[in-house]
C-alpha cells in the first residue's frame, strides 16, 4: 500500500487554491479569442477584449483574475491502495485552503454560519467530494467557486414525458433569466438523472470538463449542440450588454435514474472558470 | 465616451445617457450586503451614517486583500440585485450614482427616475485590470466586516458604462433585443 503524507496534500492544495485564481486556463482564454473574432456587437467585443486584457494582467502580477476568489470546491479521487499518515485527509484540504487564501491574499469569502453570517476568516471550509477510484494515486481537482454565477443556479424535478424539449426548455430559461448577472459569457453545467443532489453534482463537475470537449454520448453531444444555440440566441453577450458571446460551452453529464423521476440541475460559472488539478 | 469628477451633482448626472462609457476621476464609496444592511439600520434608528451620500456614488464591491506593495487587490463589481431592498432609502438622501453589474429591480429603477441618480455597470471579473484605476484607499466604516467594510476610494479614469440613467432607459433591455434571434 502505498503512504501519501497529509504535508503533500497541504502544500498541493495551497498551490492549487492560488494558482487557480491567478491563471485563467488555455482553453478559455482560446474561447474569448474565438469569441471576439464572431461577436456582433461592438460592446461586446470591447469587453472581451478586457476580459483578455484582465487575464493578462492577473497572469503576469500573479494577483487574482476578479475578487470573489470563491468558495473553495475540492474533488478528490482516493485510489484504493493508498494510506494517508499524518491525519485526516479532510483536515489536510482545509489547511491547504487557509494557507492558499491567506499566503495568497485571496478574499475571504466564507461565514460560519449561513444566518448569522460571521466571515472564519480563512475561507474554510472547503465544500469537498470523495471518491474511491482504482490505483495508488490521489487526484484532487480544486475549483474556487464565485457566487455571482452560483446565485444563478438552478434545479427542478421534472416528469419523465418533459423529456428532451423539457430539459432544454428549462436549461435555456434558467440562462434566460439569469441575465446579465452571472458575468457572461458563462460556462453551463448541467447534470440529468439520478437524485436531486447527484444531478447538483454532476452539474457542478460539469463546469470542469475543457471547452470544447463533448460528451461522448451521441444524443448528449446533440443536446449540448442546441443548448448552446439556443443560449447564444438570447442575445444576452458579454456582461449583459448585447451580443452573441453568452455562453461559451454548456456541458451534460448524465446518471441512470428513477422510472418516476426527470431531474435536472444548471450550474452555472462565469467566464473566469477556474479549476486546476494535481495527481499525487 | 465621457468623463465626470465626482461629486456627482445632479446637474452632472443629466448629462448622462445610457449606454454611455463613462471614466469616473475623484472619491467614491465601497459597500455591498452587509454595509448596506447597517447603513440601513442606523437610518431606521434615526442615526446618522457614516458618511454623507448625497451626490455620492458607491460602488459594490469587495476586494481582495491588497498584495505588499499595492494599493488594493482586485476590485471588481459584486451582483447589484442583491441591494435592491436597500437602495431607495439611499437614493431619499441623495444619492446620485452606484456602480454594480447586473438588472436592478423596478422599484430601484422608480427611486432613480423619482429622486434622480445613475445606475453603471463596472466588468463583472475584471478585477485586477479595474484595480488599476483605484489610486487611495481608506476604511471609514465596518472595519470589522472585512472585505465588506466601506472604503473611500480615490479613482483616476475608473471604467463604467451607464446601463440605466436617470430616466430609466435600460440598456441591459435595449442592446440584448438587438441580439435576440
Amino acid at each position: 500500500m502505498r503512504e501519501i503524507h497529509v504535508d503533500e496534500i497541504i502544500q498541493s492544495v495551497k498551490e492549487m487554491c492560488m494558482s487557480a485564481n491567478y491563471n485563467l486556463g488555455k482553453d478559455v482564454m482560446d474561447a474569448f479569442n474565438c469569441a471576439r473574432e464572431k461577436e456582433e456587437s461592438p460592446i461586446g467585443k470591447g469587453i472581451l477584449d478586457n476580459l483578455i486584457k484582465n487575464a493578462n494582467i492577473a497572469k503576469d502580477n500573479q494577483v487574482p483574475m476578479c475578487q470573489d476568489t470563491g468558495m473553495a470546491v475540492v474533488f478528490v479521487e482516493v485510489g484504493q491502495d493508498v494510506h494517508i499518515t499524518g491525519g485526516l485527509i479532510t483536515d489536510a484540504i482545509n489547511e491547504g485552503v487557509r494557507r492558499g487564501y491567506t499566503e495568497g491574499y485571496l478574499r475571504k469569502s466564507v461565514v460560519k454560519d449561513p444566518l448569522i453570517r460571521e466571515n472564519t476568516k480563512d475561507n474554510t471550509p472547503a465544500v469537498i467530494y470523495y471518491d474511491m477510484v482504482p490505483g495508488d494515486k490521489v487526484k484532487i481537482t480544486v475549483a474556487p467557486k464565485g457566487f455571482g454565477s452560483e446565485n444563478m443556479s438552478k434545479t427542478k424535478m421534472l416528469k419523465p414525458s418533459d423529456g428532451m424539449k423539457g430539459v432544454i426548455d428549462f436549461v435555456v430559461d434558467a440562462v434566460s433569466q439569469a441575465g446579465p448577472n452571472p458575468c457572461p459569457p458563462i460556462v453551463v453545467g448541467v447534470g440529468i438523472g439520478g437524485t436531486i443532489d447527484k444531478a447538483c453534482n454532476m452539474a457542478k463537475r460539469a463546469l470542469l470538463r475543457p471547452i470544447g470537449e463533448a460528451s461522448s454520448k451521441e444524443h448528449i453531444k446533440e443536446i449540448e449542440e442546441i443548448l448552446i444555440e439556443k443560449i447564444n440566441n438570447l442575445g444576452i453577450g458579454p456582461q449583459g450588454l448585447g451580443g452573441r458571446t453568452t455562453a461559451l460551452t454548456v456541458n451534460v453529464e448524465t446518471f441512470p435514474t428513477h422510472i418516476a423521476g426527470l431531474p435536472v440541475a444548471v450550474n452555472i460559472n462565469c467566464h473566469a472558470s477556474r479549476h486546476e488539478e494535481r495527481v499525487i | 465616451m465621457k468623463k465626470i469628477t465626482t461629486p456627482l451633482t445632479e446637474e452632472k448626472l443629466k448629462d448622462i445617457k445610457a449606454g454611455d462609457t463613462v471614466y469616473i476621476t475623484g472619491t467614491i464609496y465601497t459597500g455591498r450586503d452587509a454595509a448596506h444592511g447597517r447603513l440601513i439600520e442606523s437610518l431606521n434608528k434615526g442615526e446618522e451614517l457614516p458618511f454623507d451620500v448625497k451626490d455620492q456614488i458607491i460602488y459594490y464591491v469587495g476586494p481582495a486583500p491588497a498584495k505588499p506593495g499595492a494599493v488594493i487587490g482586485s476590485a471588481g463589481p459584486t451582483t447589484s440585485y442583491r441591494m435592491d431592498d436597500l437602495t431607495v432609502p439611499l437614493l431619499k438622501l441623495g444619492l446620485n450614482g452606484m456602480i454594480g453589474k447586473g438588472s436592478r429591480s423596478d422599484e430601484v429603477i422608480e427611486g432613480m427616475k423619482e429622486y434622480g441618480a445613475i445606475y453603471f455597470a463596472a466588468i463583472g471579473g475584471a478585477g485586477a485590470l479595474i484595480a488599476d484605476s483605484i489610486k487611495e484607499v481608506e476604511i471609514v466604516a465596518y472595519e470589522d466586516l472585512g472585505p465588506e467594510a466601506i472604503r473611500k476610494l480615490r479613482v483616476e479614469d475608473f471604467p463604467v458604462i451607464a446601463v440605466i440613467d436617470s430616466e430609466g432607459n435600460n440598456v441591459y433591455k435595449t442592446e440584448r433585443a438587438k441580439y435576440e434571434k
